[in-house]
């Protein structure tokens, strides 16, 4: 197999999940495209480590998926507020502190 | 070897298409469960790459649990069940532009450097492998990481609950 073949599918995963981070206007949506770009990121990472024939890669991908179940629950969290406190939760609608 | 190719293209095609959906559905629920496609395809991708602990990992973390608080989310934020009118904001044009640009400079950047780099045959990583480098060589900050995880936990619950 090349290697090729995991990165540029990690790529693609990434450039769908920076598109649904600056496109969607529902906050649980922008968090589900950030899922998108970590699983990217875990697919490079555990191809480079089995071009380089070690575990290392793998390790750091159970590293990025613990913080990215930290993540979603605080960001679930903050969105739960942001509903609670105005009712919805459209992002384009949160501009208290727009300059 | 065939097999494989044909195995990686079924996978790859999913999880793009899953992406997709999940980033374009009018459907709140539909792109959670869109998003569920996209996990497995990227835990099957593991498993065909031999990093077989981090792909049943990757299945029980994001599709058992991550899945169903998304869920969760979904329903406490009561959004609407079905399709809501307008879940994309004014400048998804932008992003559209900023989504190509990147997966242009990223594929380029990839073709140009990693061209012909083949995976060995063999690049199956046993479990015991993962376990003994994780508890000698990474112990920090794998204890690190569970002290994050345990303030995660106390911060979501200070942020959610009810005053």
């Amino acid at each position: 197999m090349l290697l090729n073949e995991f990165l540029l599918l990690g790529a693609a995963l990434f450039a769908i999940g920076v598109y649904g981070v600056l496109a969607r206007r529902n906050g649980v949506m922008v968090l589900m495209s950030i899922e998108l770009i970590l699983n990217s990121v875990n697919i490079n990472l555990v191809a480079f480590g089995a071009l380089h024939g070690t575990v290392v890669g793998q390790i750091f991908a159970l590293f990025v998926i613990t913080i990215a179940a930290a993540e979603v629950g605080v960001g679930l969290a903050i969105v739960l507020m942001l509903y609670r406190n105005r009712a919805s939760i459209d992002l384009d609608e949160v501009d208290a502190m727009r300059g | 070897m065939v097999a494989q190719h044909i195995a990686f293209g079924f996978i790859a095609a999913s999880v793009i298409i899953g992406a997709l959906r999940v980033v374009t559905t009018g459907n709140v629920v539909h792109a959670a469960l869109w998003l569920v496609m996209v996990l497995a395809g990227v835990g099957a991708s593991f498993l065909l790459v031999g990093a077989e602990f981090v792909g049943v990992t990757q299945i029980l973390v994001y599709i058992g649990a991550i899945i169903v608080l998304f869920l969760f989310g979904i329903m406490l934020t009561r959004a609407p069940i079905g399709r809501e009118v307008q879940l994309t904001n004014r400048n998804w044009a932008i992003g559209v532009v900023v989504a190509l640009a990147i997966a242009g400079v990223l594929g380029y950047a990839l073709i140009d450097a990693f061209g012909t780099d083949k995976l060995p045959d063999e690049s199956r990583q046993f479990t015991a492998t993962v376990s003994d480098t994780l508890f000698q060589q990474y112990l920090i900050p794998f204890e690190v990481v569970s002290v994050l995880l345990l303030a995660a936990l106390v911060g979501a619950i200070v942020l959610a609950r009810k005053e």
